[in-house]
């Protein structure tokens, strides 16, 4: 064993972040393994630098990045969890190097990735997703010149344009597949959450220049080596956006990989925890988008739960029950408000590629009665992404269950897998 | 400002820049499919793969996951 930890918290995000940081607090022994370059997970990305740490969110990366650094707990950053090859054990890679790591309670703060829908041309460089543009440009990318089509669906949209905005891109559109009508009860919904109203507000006013357009998405991609133009459509009539970059992406899904692997049973496209966000496996508690999405404020205050709890803080950990029940309404709030609609399964051609890792085209896919056989006869999510992109298109466009936790988790080398699981054998010969 | 070289030609990044980032702003896509075609970053968040390119002889590393270091030699497709 490389570590034995009272608590394990996996994910850097807002969520792991103060769960790690309660339970180091209370006194606990606390690991916290995170897969990127410095904690934040996704929303506080780049929050490490100066200018990022003075926005609204950014002071309060730091109150927590801060208190995260004086609470004890160990951060370990830049290593994924690829196995769980032993009761209490993960292993991790970085670099080439395993390690196993012991715990008595585990927490899961593995937060959400983009939710893609393929159409023609989904494939061509330049088409990125709006998450991604936001967390590329948050790593260096210049976008000052470019001409930027944002679409597909969710709060995020806005956001990514305004960041474009900032950074000196030309917004060329900004397309909302959601219907007005939904839209206009979400914000009137919205006014319980002021401060989440005025963010959206701000981030239209930047971009006010830009048309944007609701009950609209993208229906085709085109361009030599790299998209050149959109296609745009409102249901009605068709047209043509020149652009340099497509910002794309769907809201969000949560990343299961690891909450399966383990065993922790999941409902309704979510993993079902308990008042304590303690899951269905004895001592594994899950926070964040991992439960439903819902953003920062029911990350950070369902983290808590779960580090007071791991902690044997109870009466701590029932106080914030109340804040994690608002943070849980809010994100039912946006899931309904920006439901998918149903124009969006017929975007994809029989040459459109679902699989971008086996380059497995939808009409392969048709007519096959569920991700399993597609997976044997097509190799659809047997590709470097083990399903991560495709998974959740095909449960959306033939309503599969393609849902996985195998190990590896992650593509890992075969020494991690083969002497990682010695180390394991060893031990287990010396109980 | 940091050099790395892309497919052997010079790129200067500011410090900071992931290795996607470094790519998409070269205009290199970062990989081919397995039928041939240019892929460049999509998620940017390390859950995609698209974004796999040779650095420093190792293969397949997710480049939106490692940042630019001096005389680092990125090779794609």
């Amino acid at each position: 064993m490389s570590a034995r930890v009272d608590v394990l918290v996996v994910g850097a995000g807002p969520g792991g972040m103060a769960a790690a940081t309660v339970a180091a607090e209370a006194g606990r022994r606390v690991c916290l393994v995170d897969g990127g370059t410095a904690p934040g997970g996704q929303i506080w990305r780049g929050y490490s630098t100066p200018s990022a740490s003075r926005s609204p969110h950014g002071r309060e990366f730091v109150r927590w990045s801060e208190r995260l650094q004086r609470s004890g707990c160990a951060v370990w950053q830049g290593w994924q969890v690829v196995d769980h090859p032993a009761e209490g054990v993960l292993r991790v890679e970085r670099d080439g190097e395993c390690r196993d790591v012991g715990y008595e309670r585990l927490i899961l703060a593995t937060g959400a990735r983009e939710r893609f829908l393929p159409f023609p041309g989904w494939t061509l460089p330049g088409v990125m997703g709006a998450g991604g543009v936001q967390a590329l440009m948050k790593a260096g990318l210049e976008a000052r010149g470019r001409r930027v089509v944002v679409a597909g669906s969710g709060p995020l949209l806005l956001a990514v344009a305004a960041g474009l905005h900032d950074a000196g891109a030309t917004v060329a559109g900004i397309y909302e597949q959601a219907a007005a009508g939904r839209l206009a009860r979400f914000a009137l919904r919205m006014l319980r959450h002021p401060g989440k109203l005025a963010e959206g507000a701000g981030y239209r006013l930047k971009t006010r220049k830009a048309a944007y357009r609701t009950g609209a998405w993208v229906v085709r991609a085109e361009g030599k080596d790299r998209v050149e133009r959109v296609t745009v459509t409102d249901g009605r009539r068709e047209w043509q956006v020149e652009c340099d970059w497509l910002a794309c992406g769907f809201h969000l899904v949560p990343n299961l990989e690891l909450p399966l692997l383990l065993g922790c049973s999941v409902a309704g496209g979510y993993v079902a925890v308990d008042a304590l966000q303690q899951s269905s496996v004895a001592n594994v508690a899950c926070v964040g988008e991992l439960t439903g999405i819902g953003g920062l404020e029911k990350a950070l205050a369902e983290g808590q739960i779960a580090g007071w709890a791991a902690a044997g803080r109870e009466a701590q950990a029932r106080a914030m029950t109340a804040e994690a029940g608002r943070g849980r309404r809010f994100g039912a709030e946006l899931e309904a408000a920006f439901a998918l609609r149903e124009e969006l399964r017929t975007l994809a051609d029989a040459e459109t590629v679902v699989c971008r890792c086996e380059d497995v085209p939808y009409g392969a896919l048709a007519g096959k009665v569920g991700w399993r056989e597609a997976k044997l006869h097509t190799r659809c999510g047997m590709g470097a992404c083990q399903g991560r992109v495709c998974g959740a298109v095909t449960e959306f466009l033939f309503g599969w269950d393609a849902k996985s936790g195998r190990p590896p988790i992650y593509p890992a080398l075969m020494s991690t897998m083969a002497e990682g699981a010695e180390e394991t054998k060893a031990a287990a010969q010396r109980r | 400002m940091i050099a790395i070289t892309v497919n052997g030609r010079e790129v200067q990044v500011a410090p900071g820049t992931s290795v996607a980032a470094a790519l998409l702003m070269a205009g290199e896509p970062s990989r081919l499919s397995v039928r041939g075609a240019p892929r460049a970053p999509l998620c940017g968040m390390g859950i995609c793969m698209e974004c796999r390119a040779t650095v420093n002889g190792v293969l397949h590393q997710r480049t939106c996951q490692l940042l630019c270091a001096a005389g680092m030699e990125v090779v794609t497709g």
